[in-house]
């Protein structure tokens, strides 16, 4: 079982998908010959040819359109937006013809398109390349939005994607793209979307939050495990729609929950997660639901010291985790 | 030069405000280390206050008649050295402040439970009381719970259990009857600490404990011919007099022995009783009351009884008692017999559970063997806690007493 990493994972089951099923095609930006501005569509366009590996112009309202269209009439697009910054031109698309023309149809009509995008900070791009864009989505009806953490989950749940018959919104956090590195077994295999992961089993507190903030959980779960302090970590994996077993199972399970995402704090995923904690657990809580997000600030700040300030990072994990505990 | 501060001292347990009463050095004066500063009033006691520090008066803050909450400052002192003790002492404590702040037990989250922690608590039944709090500032978290499911409550020790009924609330200071006015010709009296402490010790005695009261009648002819018979040669010999209340006092310290309960206290969730027996006496002055101790009654003769009580009340009268001689009493005798009182219902002197009212001692014509005699009769009074104390057990007490002093006389009963 080869370890690979989390970019890899993406090309391996594109590559994969587009090996095993012909309809399977990309488009955006610089995804052919360039093989993309992070290098995870590279080598797909000498495997498979200009005609399944799109350069499309700077138009991502277009490139989601005809991917919706291509979709619509039985193709599988996956469509990549350069940055995730950059697909408030194609929310129409997105929003008002992908993720209701099943329910408009009366099931007539699918729309098998993936949406690929990377997102989030960390990697000093400021306020066009750094944002977390999944809450403008996540309350619409019709669209699943999957944001991995790890290789394996990574092609796991992209295949599942494209293999799913309708629109899915794939956010790959770009930090994470060299940084995370896994095991990812070479057997063909997909993981359910809708389904949150327990990535570590743990008694005093629960984290639950998705994307590179799992990591920062998992490595500051082992720091609080030398002071005797077990932590239980949710991974979300797909956060809309939320899978409300799971956080209700692993909130109950320590009464202790602490929240995080790197999105603005205000109406973030998160809010919604807590929310079903608040429904249905209230009598298995220990301690006030915490959430640790960004500030809400307009954008990622461009000056270091201001983007660590604004930033989610280990350290700041760590001390809410504590402060958690000793509740 | 340092300025010092010298704070209102705190002159006692309870004591929680003092008046200055008059100050004995001004603005200018060089004091030494524990020259008195200030005569200073409490509720319990008129105190000097002694000066902490060598140096010059700098400033007299508060002014004489004023009352001032014990540790705020009355007046500053110039003295020689660079640095005061209390930049010194802050100093230090910022080094040490990181270990304490740790130490510190905080406890304000101890009854704050989370919903875990009840729905938890009650369907297994367990009385969150008795559990120690692990979270922050001692609340009690779920995992404790689920460890007192697991391993049982642990047994807490009584003294460690939070008093239930102890924290009645203090009865704070009669609150100003605007309804009541000042006519013409009446005069108006200011409150004093000492009848502040008495207004406020007896309404707290009354609120607090349900009072209930006996009396029994007692024969007293040996004892007045006894003490009738050697009173002036006692007088001489030892300068001072032997009263009848030392042989009451010294017969109530003997009965105090055999009966333990009745020398205890009410404690909230528990009655404790006390080992030593310390009697209070009350002595009356112009305008106020103290109540002195006599400690260990029981082991002192009735001559080391009756020189204490008259340095006690000697000392009551020039406002002498210092503080450890009005703590720690156990059980009160009052003397009302002194005001020629016959019957009296005395407020208990909180917290004991029981104070005892010696009556006058008056000739009456009673009965005896069929005849009409003439005796020295003397009614003795007392009010009980009735939480502590029952009927029963009181009358053993009484009837014990009442023993005692019947058949004190000259064979029975030395002086020395």
């Amino acid at each position: 079982m080869p370890v690979i990493s989390y970019i890899d994972a993406v090309t391996q089951a594109i590559r994969e998908e587009m090996e095993k099923d012909d309809k399977v095609f990309i488009l955006g930006e610089d995804v052919g010959v360039k093989g993309g501005v992070f290098k995870a569509t590279t080598g797909l366009y000498e495997q498979f040819g200009a005609e399944r590996v799109i350069d499309a112009p700077l138009a991502e309202s277009a490139i989601a359109g005809v991917g919706i269209g291509a979709a619509m009439y039985g193709l599988k697009p996956i469509a990549e937006m350069q940055f995730a910054d950059f697909i408030m031109p194609a929310v129409n698309q997105i929003v008002s013809e992908a993720a209701k023309v099943r329910y408009r149809s009366n099931n007539d009509w699918t729309c098998p398109i993936v949406i690929r995008a990377p997102y989030g900070g960390g990697i000093h791009g400021a306020l066009y390349h750094s944002q977390s864009v999944e809450a403008m989505f996540a309350n619409t009806p019709g669209l699943k939005i999957v944001m991995p953490s790890t290789p394996y989950d990574v092609k796991g749940l992209l295949k599942a994607a494209i293999q799913d018959p309708d629109p899915v919104l794939f956010f790959e956090h770009k930090r994470a793209y060299r940084l995370i590195k896994g095991f990812v077994p070479d057997e063909d295999y997909v993981l359910p979307i809708g389904k949150a992961d327990i990535k570590r089993e743990g008694e005093d507190i629960t984290v639950i939050t998705y994307g590179l903030c799992v990591h920062f959980a998992l490595q500051a779960a082992e720091k609080l495990a030398e002071d005797g302090i077990s932590a239980h970590v949710l991974d979300l994996r797909t956060v809309y729609p939320l899978d409300k077993e799971a956080i209700m199972e692993a909130a109950s399970k320590t009464g202790k929950v602490l929240l995080i995402t790197e999105d603005n704090k205000e109406g973030s995923v998160i809010s919604e997660v807590a929310a079903i904690i608040a429904e249905n657990c209230l009598f298995d809580l220990d301690a006030p639901i915490m959430r640790l997000a960004g500030e809400d600030v307009p954008a990622m700040p461009y000056a270091p010291t201001m983007e660590k300030f604004f930033l989610i990072t280990p350290e700041k994990v760590e001390t809410e985790m504590r402060k958690l505990a000793e509740f | 030069m340092p300025i010092e501060k010298i704070t209102m001292p705190k002159l006692g347990e309870s004591v929680t405000e003092g008046t200055i009463s008059n100050w004995l050095v001004a603005v200018g004066d060089v004091v030494n280390k524990y020259d008195p500063l200030a005569e200073v009033m409490t509720d319990k006691v008129n105190a000097e206050i002694p000066s902490s520090f060598s140096g010059k008066i700098k400033e007299l803050i508060a002014e004489e008649g004023q009352t001032l909450d014990v540790g705020e400052v009355i007046c500053t002192i110039e003295v020689e050295g660079d640095k005061s003790q209390e930049e010194q002492s802050q100093e230090e404590k910022t080094v040490k402040k990181e270990a304490d702040v740790s130490i510190q037990a905080d406890t304000s989250q101890k009854t704050r439970y989370s919903p875990a922690v009840l729905r938890l608590s009650q369907e297994a039944g367990i009385d969150l009381a008795l559990l120690k709090g692990t979270g922050a500032g001692g609340r009690i978290t779920r995992k404790d719970v689920q460890k007192a499911i697991s391993d049982g409550v642990p047994q807490v020790k009584e003294e460690e259990k939070a008093p239930v009924n102890v924290a009645v609330t203090p009865p704070k200071e009669t609150v100003v009857h605007s309804s009541i006015q000042t006519k013409a010709g009446d005069k108006e009296l200011p409150i004093t600490g000492v009848r502040k402490a008495i207004a406020s010790n007896m309404v707290k005695s009354k609120h607090e404990i349900p009072h209930a009261w006996t009396m029994v009648e007692v024969d007293v002819t040996k004892l007045v011919q006894y003490r009738n018979k050697v009173k002036d040669s006692f007088k001489k010999e030892e300068g001072y007099n032997l009263t009848f209340f030392a042989f009451f006092v010294k017969a109530v310290a003997r009965a105090l022995k055999e009966f333990p309960e009745i020398n205890s206290t009410w404690a909230g969730d528990k009655i404790i009783q006390k080992k030593d027996i310390n009697i209070s006496i009350a002595v009356a002055t112009e305008g106020a009351l103290f109540v002195p101790v006599i400690k260990n009654a029981d082991e002192k003769s009735i001559k080391g009884i009756a020189r204490e009580i008259t340095e006690l009340a000697n000392k009551a009268r020039t406002g002498k008692l210092t503080i450890d001689e009005m703590q720690d009493g156990t059980f009160t005798v009052n003397n009302t017999g002194s005001f020629g009182s016959i019957q009296s219902m005395g407020i208990i002197n909180h917290p004991q559970a029981a104070i005892l009212q010696v009556e006058s001692i008056v000739k009456r014509p009673v009965i005896k063997e069929n005849m009409i005699a003439i005796s020295d009769m003397v009614n003795l009074c007392m009010s009980l806690d009735h939480r502590v104390l029952d009927g029963l057990v009181c009358g053993r007490f009484l009837q014990r007493i009442k023993e005692i002093l019947e058949t004190t006389s000259e064979e029975t009963t030395p002086i020395y």
